[in-house]
């Protein structure tokens, strides 16, 4: 049980990192909307504010210093969260999101950037990025997720342990099953009889991950609800951890498949080296579009759900009784959608896990 | 009549037209790539209705492999679009 453990704790941390070290690629702003509606308040009241849907749709797969929940009018209701800086001038500086005011204050000399090039993010007075490392969205979502499968899991070990020959009941029915399928049809098929227990606690931790924080995606209510797995950030890191521990368990006839493929002619190898070299953009590939493919899945799932939801408000603008009539046919589909998003969230987190087992199996597998 | 279509294409913005077009061209080799799988399923299953569970999976891996595929393509024109 610690091995899992400590997996997942490596698979976290690692994760947490490069999501807030990352954190000044991948923001953006919740800040467009409010300044659109400080201008519009700043104009005639007979002005009113066009809804735009790409802003709406890109704020809600985005990531953000805040935990915006809804806009009544012209006001927000939203969770600030922690902000942590260090810049090499002033040091580490902690505060709330709540004193940047939506990205109308200033404060300690750091301000969210609300147009440009570093929209979303903070700079300091001299337009530099410091090292950001704040608790943004993605990251509360991170932890609620983590407190989340933690729970789960050493529920369900803590009952094993208290009875190991006891038949499975309560949450334990429920993973259980699960476990023997990703054993049996994921690990054993794809790594061979001998060597799967090596790689079973990392897949299960990672079929877990994903699974969870794309369902979690789905349920619109704080602090569920962020498009985690779908920040390329996150994504990156489970592809990362995969890559590695393929290249680290590769034994000897993995690498010499690379460098030295053998029944290629000789000619393909020695004078300019194109078998080593397609092998080795193979090796690179495999990792990236893993990393793409979750990314996009849920992406675009998001980005479908919330752009069927802004059509229910483009026709508002040009009537209340079409915007009626549309958010019927709107809703429903969103439904449908939602289904179909739930089986993603499944099938996005097996074919992770089938085709890291399958990488592993190839990096261990054994001259025949 | 050409160039009246350059035109408006310039106008409008000739990044977005290639970003829809290559989406919607995405979609299309989807659509026909796991159309296909599941064809082939579907006969699969019909020859040899015991072997259902195992096809279905392997019906599905395949199935999202494309889509990943797909997805790329959709991604990169979201980025042509909006960069």
């Amino acid at each position: 049980m610690i091995r899992y453990f400590l997996c997942f704790l490596m698979l976290i941390s690692l994760s947490a990192f490069m999501l807030i070290a990352n954190e000044n690629q991948s923001t953006t702003g919740n800040s467009s909307r409010q300044d659109e509606q400080e201008i519009a308040e700043n104009h005639s009241i007979a002005e009113k504010e066009k809804f735009e849907p790409g802003v709406f749709i890109f704020d809600h797969i985005g990531n953000a210093h805040e935990w915006h929940i809804m806009t009544i009018g012209h006001s927000h209701v939203s969770i600030p969260l922690p902000v942590i800086l260090y810049s090499k001038t002033k040091g580490f500086s902690l505060f709330m999101s709540g004193r940047f005011k939506h990205g109308h204050a200033s404060y300690k000399g750091y301000k969210l950037e609300l147009t440009g090039q570093n929209k979303g993010k903070i700079v300091d007075e001299a337009g530099n990025l410091p090292l950001d490392l704040s608790i943004t969205k993605n990251v509360a979502a991170l932890i609620f997720g983590i407190f989340l499968i933690l729970w789960i899991f050493l529920t369900v070990a803590k009952a094993y342990k208290r009875n190991p020959l006891k038949p499975p009941s309560g949450l334990q029915s429920f993973i259980e099953p699960i476990i023997i399928f990703l054993r049996d049809e994921i690990a054993r098929p794809s790594i061979g009889e001998k060597k799967y227990e090596k790689f079973m606690p990392y897949l299960l931790t990672v079929f877990f991950f994903i699974w969870i924080n794309n369902m979690l995606g789905l349920i619109p209510i704080p602090p569920a609800g962020a498009n985690l797995t779908g920040n390329i950030s996150v994504t990156m890191v489970l592809a990362l951890c995969t890559f590695v521990i393929t290249s680290i368990s590769g034994n000897h006839n993995y690498w010499k498949h690379i460098v030295n493929t053998p029944g290629v002619p000789v000619w393909l190898k020695i004078p300019i080296p194109l078998m080593p070299l397609v092998e080795t953009i193979g090796v690179l590939t495999k990792p990236f579009v893993l990393m793409v493919r979750l990314f996009a899945n849920i992406t675009a799932g998001h980005i479908i759900v919330v752009g069927f939801l802004s059509l229910i408000y483009i026709f508002a603008e040009m009537s209340t009784g079409l915007a009626y009539g549309v958010s019927i046919i709107s809703i429903s589909f969103n439904i449908f959608m939602t289904f179909l998003e739930l089986l993603v969230a499944f099938i996005q987190a097996f074919v992770f896990t089938f085709l890291s087992a399958l990488y592993f199996g190839m990096a261990t597998e054994e001259h025949h | 009549m050409l160039s009246i279509i350059l035109q408006a294409a310039a106008g409008a913005g000739l990044a977005k037209l290639g970003g829809a077009l290559g989406a919607a061209l995405a979609a299309v080799g989807a659509g026909l790539g796991i159309g296909r799988i599941g064809g082939s399923a579907m006969e699969a299953i019909a020859r040899q209705p015991e072997a259902a569970g195992d096809i279905r999976a392997n019906m599905i891996v395949a199935a999202a492999l494309i889509e990943g595929v797909a997805l790329f393509a959709v991604i990169i024109c979201l980025l042509a679009v909006v960069m």
